[in-house]
């Protein structure tokens, strides 16, 4: 599928989402509502069988955090880029995606670990590199330690 | 003796929980495996990972582009120039620039080298899982050599950070085109001795045979890539899907196998030595002349979000950076190999024997500080 027939697509399964600016992959801004139905429906849809969810990683931007999805099919090889902002930072929660992919358990645990999102209906979310008892999530901007370094 | 519930329930049902690391031969590397065990059957595993996290990406966000190339090779030190190379790549595609011809068959040619490397000391360890020592003197003899050509042409023989946002960090030696024919052709010869030693061995393949079924859906659901997924009959070959570098000048198949069982896992492997040798042997005569350095006045990632993929020897490396203009990343992610192809394991293992766990995680050929970062 094209970049555009990608994109349409995906406006008719949410009507409200927002074509997003990357240049080189199709992206797509949906709500943390959307999320959930959306990755059932480009898994699941015949034209799109988006059943590969190779990359999810979260970005600590100013307008709050945003979630990135890199999903492709293995049968199509096409692509697609999800993006969802959350803009509470002081408590931000995203409904899982690891009923869908379930890659997606182990890379919202480092996520969680890392970043401190709360993925809702997460069968195990814990911490997955740092010891439990850690303070505080280092891949946020705001993040201090003893150990840290200014530059 | 007193005992306590726990015990109890655990003795009824005569299971043991066992940790099998951090500091275990077989994990090869600090990762801790948490087996309950009921005899010698592995009932489940917890994989529990960290003991060898650095803080990568975050380190990462206080560096250069040309500075933090460095710890991507600390990240699969097997693979060191794939990295380097995933990273520049990534920088370039942001920059919009394009390097020499002669740079993308160098890359080419010493990503192949690498692969087989990490291919020639995978096997030589996977043989001592398994307990045959000699392996591991056949393929460290091999790998050895091309140890030398990268000591001769990079400085370094393990962490060369040698490729370079731009380019190289500096020309390859006048005797590299030569020894690496002449190890192109010393390493056919040997090729088959390893096939002759290991893959014919009866023993062998009692061992690996019908061990640590994967299927393909098990495979693209948990996202394993690299020779562990096509094993299984996962067509995800970055070098073919998104070609990159020299690639598309190249002629090589794409191995895959619809079983998906340890054995299958290994036989990728070696015939992916045999095509990676191929892909030397088209390149090496033809390097052309060029600069090794593009002239650039600052390497900076305009604003935006890039992504870039690459096939490491375990599997598709993503790098994802974020620029808002500044010398150095906002964001710097790595989708890892390893940390995908982990967590398949408490899947595939359980029900089979402790020994058995230890050939199934020798034949993912995980690198632990991959998974941690």
């Amino acid at each position: 599928m094209t970049r555009e027939e990608l994109i349409s697509l995906v406006a008719t399964l949410v009507p409200d989402m927002k074509p997003g600016a990357n240049k080189q992959y199709p992206e797509v801004i949906v709500t943390a509502a959307q999320l959930h139905e959306l990755a059932i429906a480009l898994k699941k849809t015949p034209e799109t069988t988006l059943d590969y969810l190779f990359c999810e990683t979260a970005v600590d931007r100013k307008d709050g955090f945003h979630m990135i999805y890199y999903v492709s099919s293995s049968v199509l090889h096409h692509l697609l880029m999800i993006r969802v902002v959350i803009p509470d930072k002081l408590n931000p929660v995203i409904p899982t995606v690891s009923d869908v992919w379930r890659a997606a358990e182990f890379y919202e645990r480092e996520i969680f670990d890392l970043f401190g999102i709360k993925f809702e209906n997460h069968p195990n979310l814990k911490r997955i590199f740092l010891d439990d008892d850690w303070v505080g999530y280092p891949l946020r901007k705001d993040y201090k330690d003893t150990f840290t370094i200014e530059r | 003796m007193e005992d306590t519930v726990v015990d109890i329930d655990l003795k009824e049902k005569e299971e043991y929980i066992i940790n099998m690391g951090p500091q275990h031969p077989s994990t090869h590397g600090v990762l801790r495996f948490e087996t309950c065990l009921q005899g010698e059957t592995v009932k489940y595993l917890i994989p529990h990972c960290g003991y060898i996290h650095r803080g990568i990406e975050k380190m990462s966000e206080s560096l250069t582009y040309p500075q933090l190339i460095h710890l991507t090779d600390r990240m699969d030190y097997l693979s060191a120039h794939i990295n380097n190379e995933a990273v520049s790549l990534c920088v370039e595609k942001a920059m919009g620039v394009e390097v020499s011809d002669r740079v993308k068959y160098i890359r080419t040619i010493l990503a192949e080298l690498t692969r087989i490397a990490s291919h020639q000391l995978w096997w030589s360890a996977f043989g001592m899982d398994l307990g045959a020592l000699t392996t591991f003197f056949y393929g460290l003899r091999d790998r050895e050599k091309i140890l030398d050509i990268f000591e001769e042409s990079t400085g370094a023989r393990l962490l060369q950070s040698f490729i370079t946002p731009g380019g190289l960090m500096y020309d390859v030696h006048p005797n590299f085109q030569k020894r690496v024919t002449e190890f192109v052709k010393y390493f056919r010869k040997k090729l088959p001795e390893y096939d002759q030693l290991l893959t014919g061995n009866i023993i062998f393949r009692e061992r690996t045979q019908g061990i640590g079924y994967m299927s393909l859906e098990d495979a693209i659901e948990f996202g394993v890539t690299g020779p562990s997924g096509r094993g299984s009959g996962f067509h995800c070959d970055i070098r073919k899907i998104e070609p990159y570098s020299a690639y598309p000048l190249v002629k090589f198949d794409e191995i895959t196998f619809d079983v998906g069982d340890t054995y299958h896992r290994y036989l990728v492997r070696m015939k992916e030595m045999w095509q990676s040798l191929s892909i030397i042997e088209q390149l090496i005569d033809g390097i052309p002349q060029g600069p090794i350095m593009l002239e650039l006045k600052a390497i900076k990632a305009p604003k935006g979000e890039y992504y870039q993929r690459v096939e490491t020897a375990r599997g598709e490396l993503g790098v994802f950076i974020v620029s808002d203009g500044a010398p150095s990343p906002a964001r710097i992610h790595y989708r890892t190999p390893n940390f995908s192809n982990l967590f398949i394991i408490n899947k595939i293992s359980a029900g089979h024997k402790i020994a058995d766990l230890v050939a199934i995680s020798g034949s993912l050929d995980l690198v632990i500080p991959d998974i941690d970062r």
